[in-house]
C-alpha cells in the first residue's frame, strides 16, 4: 500500500473513531444533569468579577 | 558586606531582559548585514526597519529597567488581582488606528474599481493595495482587538495576572511590527501572493515568535488562574491561538531563496499548494474570524446585557461542535478546479454541516438577551452587539448556501463572494469589534461610560445603513455578472464580453463604495467618541433615551 493508501485508512477507520469518541463524550458531559448547577455558576463567572 | 539592602540598591537586571536584549542585540546586527548585502532595495528597506526596531527594543528595555521597581509586580492589591492592561491599552488604541487605516484603503480601492484612473501608480494600484486592505482589516484591526480583548478577558474570567513582565509587551510590539513589514510589503511588491497569506518568510517567522509567546502568556494565565472553571470564551481564544499557530506553519512551509532575497517557494507544488492554501484559508476565516470573536461574543454579551449566556451547555457543545467542522471546510473555494471531485464534495458537506454549530452559536448569543430585550432601545453599543450576531447568523446561513456546488458554479470569482465576506466582516466581525471596543475602553483608563452614547448612535445607524449599500449592491453586482458569464446566443456563444460585464457592474461599484464611505464615517465618529472617553475623566454615559413612561393610569369611571 503506498504511503497515501495507509494514511487515508487510518483517518478513514481510527481518526474517525478517535473524533466522534471525544465528541461524544463532549455532549455527554455538557448534558449531564447533576452538572447544571455548576454550570449556572460558571456561566456567571464574566458578571462576578470584582 | 551587609545583606540588608534597600530596594533601589538591589535592582539587577532581570533574566528576561538580559535575555531579551542579546537576541535583539544579534538581531540588529544580523539585519544590519543582510541589509547591505540584499538583492532588492525593498528587502533592504525591511531589514533597516527591522534593526532600527531591535534597537529601539533594546533602548525601551533599558528605559524601563531605569524607571521599573526592584521587585516584580505584586500580583495582587488590595486583594484584587494586579491585572496587567498596559500592553492591552496599546492594542485597544492601535486597533482603532488600524481599523481607520484599513477602512480607508478599503474605500480607496472601491473606487479604484468603480474608476480604474485612481490606478496612477505602481504602488497604489489595486493589486497592491487589496492585500493591504485585506491585512490591515483583518490582522491589524481585527487582530489588535483580539489581542486586547483576549489578554483582557483570560485576565478577568481567570483572575489572574498575565505572566511574564516583557512577554505581554513583545506580543503587543512584535505583532504591529509585523503589521509593519507586511503592510508596507506588499506596496513594494514583496508577497507570497496568497490571499490572507501574502507575508512572505522573514515577516512569517517574526510572526510565529510572537505568535508563541502569545500562546504561551495566554495558557500561563490559565495556568495560574484562581478560578476553578475555565470560562467558554478561553475556550474559543485558545482554539484560535493554537489552530492560527498550526494553520500558518502549515502554508508557509517555504524555503528562501537565499538569506538576501526577500521571496520563498513553498515546499507543497500544484494542487496540493491549492488545497494547503485553502485549507488555511478558510480557517483563517473559522479561527481568526469566528473562533475568537465568539470568545469575544460569549464575555461582552453577558456584560453587557447584565445576564448570563442563555444556555452554557449550548456553549461547550457549539464550542467542540465548531471547531470539529470547520476544519474540513476548506475545499469549497476550489470548486471545478483540479482538485480531485470528493475532496470538493466534502468541502461542501462538511461546509453545509457548520450550519448546525454556527446557528447554535448565534441562538446562543442572541437569547442571553432574553428577559433584557428592552435594553436594546436604551443600549446602543449592547445594539451593536446583537446585530453583529444577527450578522453572523446572516452570513454563515449564505457561506453553506454559495459552498453548494450549484449555486457556487453561479456565486464562483463574482462579487457575491466579495459581498458574503463583507457581510461577516463589516456586520459580525466589525460590529462585534466596536461593541468590544465601546465597552472595554471606559473599563481600562476607569472612565464611568463613555463620552456620548448619542455618538454611538450615529455609529450605528451611518454603519449599518453602509453595509446594507455595500452588500445589496455586491449580491446584485455578483449574480448579474454571473449570470452574464453564463449567458449564451441561440447560436451557442458567449453572449456578453468579459468588459460588457465590468460595465454593467459600474453603478454597483459606486453604491459600493458609498457604502464603504459611510462604513468609515461612523468608524471615525467612534474613534472621535473612544478618545473624548480617555480624555475627560469624568465621562460617564446617560442612557440615550429616557426610560419609557408609566402607562397612564386611567382614573376610574
Amino acid at each position: 500500500m503506498s504511503t497515501y493508501e495507509i494514511l487515508r485508512q487510518f483517518a478513514a477507520t481510527w481518526g474517525l473513531a478517535y473524533f466522534s469518541v471525544i465528541f461524544i463524550v463532549v455532549v455527554v458531559y455538557a448534558l449531564w444533569p447533576s452538572k447544571g448547577a455548576a454550570f449556572d455558576e460558571a456561566a456567571r463567572i464574566p458578571l462576578r468579577e470584582d | 558586606m551587609s545583606q540588608t539592602l534597600s530596594p533601589a540598591a538591589a535592582k539587577t537586571p532581570r533574566f528576561g531582559e538580559i535575555g531579551l536584549a542579546g537576541v535583539l542585540a544579534v538581531l540588529a546586527l544580523l539585519t544590519a548585514f543582510i541589509a547591505v548585502k540584499a538583492w532588492t532595495p525593498g528587502y533592504a528597506f525591511h531589514m533597516v526597519v527591522l534593526c532600527l526596531a531591535s534597537v529601539a527594543g533594546i533602548y525601551a528595555i533599558y528605559l524601563r529597567y531605569q524607571k521599573r521597581e526592584a521587585a516584580w509586580p505584586p500580583q495582587e492589591l488590595d486583594g484584587v488581582p494586579n491585572y496587567n492592561f498596559g500592553p492591552i491599552k496599546f492594542c485597544t488604541l492601535a486597533s482603532v488606528f488600524w481599523g481607520i487605516a484599513g477602512f480607508t484603503v478599503g474605500l480607496y480601492i472601491a473606487l479604484e474599481l468603480a474608476f480604474p484612473d485612481l490606478n496612477f501608480a505602481r504602488w497604489v494600484n489595486f493589486g497592491r493595495l487589496r492585500p493591504l486592505h485585506t491585512s490591515a482589516v483583518i490582522f491589524a484591526f481585527g487582530g489588535n482587538i483580539l489581542l486586547a480583548t483576549s489578554l483582557y478577558i483570560v485576565q478577568r474570567t481567570s483572575r489572574a495576572r498575565l505572566p511574564g513582565d516583557l512577554s505581554p509587551w513583545f506580543i503587543a510590539l512584535g505583532y504591529n511590527l509585523f503589521i509593519v513589514i507586511a503592510g508596507t510589503g506588499y506596496l513594494l511588491g514583496i508577497t507570497h501572493s496568497k490571499e490572507y497569506a501574502e507575508p512572505e518568510w522573514y515577516a512569517d517567522l517574526l510572526l510565529v515568535a510572537v505568535w508563541l509567546t502569545y500562546f504561551g502568556v495566554f495558557l500561563g494565565t490559565i495556568m495560574k488562574r484562581s478560578e476553578p472553571h475555565i470560562y467558554v470564551a478561553n475556550w474559543f481564544f485558545l482554539a484560535f491561538i493554537v489552530t492560527i499557530a498550526v494553520l500558518v506553519l502549515g502554508n508557509n512551509a517555504a524555503i528562501p531563496v537565499s538569506l538576501f532575497s526577500p521571496k520563498s517557494y513553498i515546499v507543497w507544488s500544484g494542487v496540493q499548494d491549492a488545497m494547503i492554501q485553502w485549507w488555511y484559508g478558510h480557517n483563517a476565516v473559522g479561527f481568526y474570524l469566528t473562533a475568537s470573536f465568539l470568545g469575544m461574543m460569549y464575555y461582552f454579551v453577558p456584560k453587557r446585557a447584565g445576564r448570563p449566556v442563555y444556555s452554557y451547555r449550548l456553549s461547550i457543545i457549539h464550542f467542540w461542535a465548531l471547531i470539529f467542522l470547520y476544519i474540513w471546510a476548506g475545499p469549497h473555494h476550489l470548486h471545478f478546479t483540479a482538485l480531485p471531485d470528493w475532496a470538493q464534495t466534502l468541502g461542501m458537506t462538511m461546509s453545509i454541516i457548520l450550519w448546525m454549530p454556527s446557528w447554535g452559536g448565534m441562538i446562543n448569543g442572541m437569547l442571553t438577551l432574553s428577559g433584557a430585550w428592552d435594553k436594546l432601545r436604551t443600549d446602543p453599543v449592547l445594539r451593536l452587539l446583537v446585530v453583529s450576531i444577527a450578522f453572523y447568523g446572516m452570513s454563515t446561513f449564505e457561506g453553506p448556501l454559495m459552498s453548494i456546488k450549484t449555486v457556487n458554479s453561479l456565486s464562483h470569482y463574482t462579487d457575491w463572494t466579495i459581498g458574503h465576506v463583507h457581510s461577516g466582516a463589516l456586520g459580525w466581525v466589525g460590529y462585534i469589534s466596536f461593541g468590544a471596543l465601546y465597552c472595554i475602553v471606559p473599563w481600562l483608563w476607569n472612565r464611568r461610560g463613555l463620552y456620548s452614547l448619542k455618538l454611538v448612535n450615529w455609529h450605528f445607524w451611518i454603519s449599518t445603513i453602509g453595509i446594507v449599500f455595500y452588500i445589496s449592491s455586491m449580491w446584485v453586482a455578483g449574480i448579474m455578472q454571473g449570470l452574464m458569464w453564463r449567458a449564451y446566443t441561440s447560436l451557442g456563444f458567449l453572449e456578453y464580453s468579459f468588459i460588457e460585464t465590468v460595465e454593467a457592474m459600474h453603478p454597483m461599484y459606486v453604491i459600493r463604495a458609498l457604502g464603504g464611505f459611510l462604513f468609515l464615517v461612523g468608524a471615525l465618529i467612534m474613534a472621535y467618541n473612544l478618545y473624548m472617553t480617555i480624555v475627560s475623566p469624568d465621562a460617564a454615559e446617560v442612557p440615550e433615551s429616557r426610560p419609557s413612561p408609566q402607562p397612564r393610569l386611567v382614573p376610574a369611571e
